[in-house]
């Protein structure tokens, strides 16, 4: 049985790989700009998915905030967009300022002038501050859904922060990218979405086996030993709080990256992607794909955001009615996500229970059995 | 009880209380452990056996009281740095992870250093593949190497636990009910296995089961309300008035 399910999940390794490789290749000239668009800002959004699976589908951590970590990414490549791109403005600096009578650029805006620098803020800042959160709430053993609360009030502080700030980031309206330039040609340009689509792409199959490697090995069993059994990790000698801390800051950064894809192929980054409902969605994302699977977190961010779209074109406002539907439906009958439910038992389930498949002897069965013959 | 320790001594519990809001768990206990030695606890319900282990691997903060481990106290340090120190300890009911393979359930207790630089970088020790074949060979899982835990028997599940326990190498090896809900045959498997462990480790059983303290065939410390009532061989405590009356009831024979 174990050697068929191998072979299965085999295929649909290589089912997937030819799918998306000639999807890659294929897109821009397929999809009119529009759609090229959509598909690239959900493929970047399966980056803060995979991040999402790393901590809640293998280590057990619900983090209810990963949009805090979406947004920094996102603003640290909008502030490198807006001052490389402020020549021509007041004083040098983004035009928004002038707006609110700011004259000399906050000091924490100069490094963003380096495209180094920038290149790493995008996800090493959000990493960093994941990393702290993380280990102050892991430090003092905060876990379940105390640790789900605190990640959706960190999310809050943020949002309410940066809505709050017109004189340091433009506040509740946001920083644009879509009119800045990047190597001389227009962000917002067909041409640049095209190359950023291309990088998103190669993005995606970058952290999707950045992630695969983390959870592979040793590593990746103690993260599963870690949500399965805590205390139990502890009594063997390892310390769960340095590897939750280190995961939750792999998770952050690897949303910073996908905060960053985001913001420049929907041409704007705002405190709206630290709103509440945003990172659940999130989490329902990995929850239909598949939680502890990793492609079923990419699958789902893609499926879903592109179900959405395409519904709320055609029905506006019942798209939210269809996602409640969609979680409820997943919690209730396929707790494993669609993946894993391919990957499990699921599809032979199925095939028994219209008589297609013979059932196989169950554990219990089995146990029963044995009893009797014992007694006997 | 001895004032002064023993540098054969491995654990010296040194009046040992743990209060629970004005509950005292453990009062006063007292409890030497010579290395090598093969002991068995044991106790009537809510007498303070889970709490002393707890007390041990640092679970629980003794209120007051000193826990002395190879010549240093353990009180106030962290479970996985007593882990580290040589601590291990199985739980009542089997803590094994039922989503790893027995494979990897062994590697995880096998592993050193348990640091996660380590765990992502380099691949397991070929000393540590071994032993891990000799653990599944003294425990019969050799077949099972690549089933998940969570599939294994009741039994099956206990001695997984229990070779997780023998791979991490601990000095002192605290055994909290190895044999509930085991047959017969595996308690008498499982009782001459924690005899030959003992000798190299030091081993602290606790149980209920009489016959399987009795095939155990060590000391035996007797606890009551928190604190030890009496110590000694099978024989000498069970002609013990004091436990007689709080815990064996009289002999049958």
């Amino acid at each position: 049985m174990s050697f068929s399910k191998i072979k299965f999940d085999k295929k649909i390794v290589l089912s997937f790989w030819i799918i998306l490789i000639a999807l890659i290749i294929a897109a821009p000239t397929l999809l009119p700009v529009f759609r090229l668009n959509l598909l690239g800002r959900y493929l970047s959004l399966s980056i803060v998915a995979l991040g999402v699976d790393l901590i809640w589908g293998y280590t057990g951590l619900l983090s209810l905030g990963q949009g805090i970590f979406f947004a920094l990414g996102g603003y640290c490549a909008a502030m490198y967009l807006q001052i490389t791109s402020s020549s021509e403005f007041p004083n040098n600096i983004p035009e928004f300022f002038a707006l609110y009578g700011v004259e000399k650029l906050p000091f924490f805006w100069e490094p963003f002038r380096s495209p180094i620098f920038t290149f790493f803020a995008i996800w090493i800042i959000p990493a960093l501050v994941a990393g702290l959160i993380g280990f102050l709430v892991f430090r003092n053993r905060i876990k379940g859904v105390y640790f789900s609360i605190l990640t959706q009030a960190s999310l809050l502080v943020f949002f309410n922060f940066f809505n709050g700030q017109q004189k340091l980031i433009n506040g509740t309206n946001g920083l644009k990218t879509d009119v800045t330039q990047l190597f001389g040609q227009m962000v917002g340009s067909e041409s640049m979405q095209r190359i950023f689509f291309w990088i998103t792409a190669i993005l995606v199959i970058a952290a999707w086996f950045f992630a695969k490697w983390v959870v592979k090995g040793r590593f990746g069993n103690i993260l599963i030993g870690i949500r399965d059994d805590e205390p139990r990790v502890r009594f063997t000698g390892y310390n769960p709080v340095i590897f939750k801390t280190i995961i939750f800051s792999i998770a952050g950064g690897l949303a910073g990256i996908s905060g960053a894809l985001y913001t420049v192929q929907s041409g704007i980054v705002s405190p709206q992607f630290m709103t509440v409902p945003f990172s659940i969605e999130m989490v329902i994302w990995v929850a239909v794909g598949g939680r502890g699977t990793l492609l079923g977190a990419i699958l789902g961010a893609v499926f879903i955001n592109y179900a959405k779209s395409l519904v709320s074109e055609a029905l506006p406002a019942s798209w939210m009615f269809i996602q409640g539907g969609l979680f409820i439906l997943v919690v209730t009958a396929l707790p494993e996500g669609v993946l894993g439910w391919i990957q499990g038992d699921g599809p032979r389930n199925l095939l028994q229970r219209f008589g297609l498949k013979r059932k196989i002897e169950t554990y219990p069965s089995l146990e029963v059995n044995n009893n009797e013959g014992n007694n006997g | 009880m001895r004032g002064i320790m023993d540098n054969t001594d491995l654990l010296n519990l040194i009046d040992i209380t743990v209060s629970f809001e004005g509950f005292l768990a453990l009062n006063k206990l007292n409890l030497n452990l010579k290395k090598g030695e093969l002991r068995a606890v044991i106790g009537p319900n809510g007498a303070g056996k889970t709490t002393f282990l707890d007390v041990i691997t640092g679970k629980v903060k003794p209120t007051k009281g000193e826990v002395i481990f190879k010549g240093k106290s353990l009180v106030g340090r962290k479970e996985h740095k007593i882990a580290r120190l040589g601590v291990g300890r199985k739980f009542q009911s089997p803590r094994i992870f039922e989503n790893l393979t027995v494979k990897e359930n062994l590697e995880i207790s096998v592993t050193t250093p348990k640091s996660p630089l380590n765990l992502i970088n380099k691949s397991i020790k070929d000393e540590q593949i071994n032993e891990i074949e000799r653990l599944m060979k003294i425990v019969n899982l050799a077949q099972k190497v690549d089933s998940k835990a969570g599939s294994l028997s009741h039994g099956q599940k206990q001695w997984l636990e229990i070779a997780m326990l023998v791979g991490q190498k601990p000095d002192l090896m605290l055994v909290d009910e190895p044999v509930a809900g085991l047959t017969d045959e595996e308690t008498d498997l499982t009782a001459d296995l924690l005899k030959s462990l003992s000798g190299e480790n030091t081993v602290v059983v606790i149980d209920h089961d009489m016959e399987f303290i009795r095939r155990l065939d060590s000391n035996v410390s007797v606890l009551n309300q928190g604190t030890v009532l009496c110590e000694g061989t099978m024989e000498t405590i069970q002609k013990d008035q004091k436990v007689i009356d709080v815990y064996l009831g009289r002999p049958e024979d």
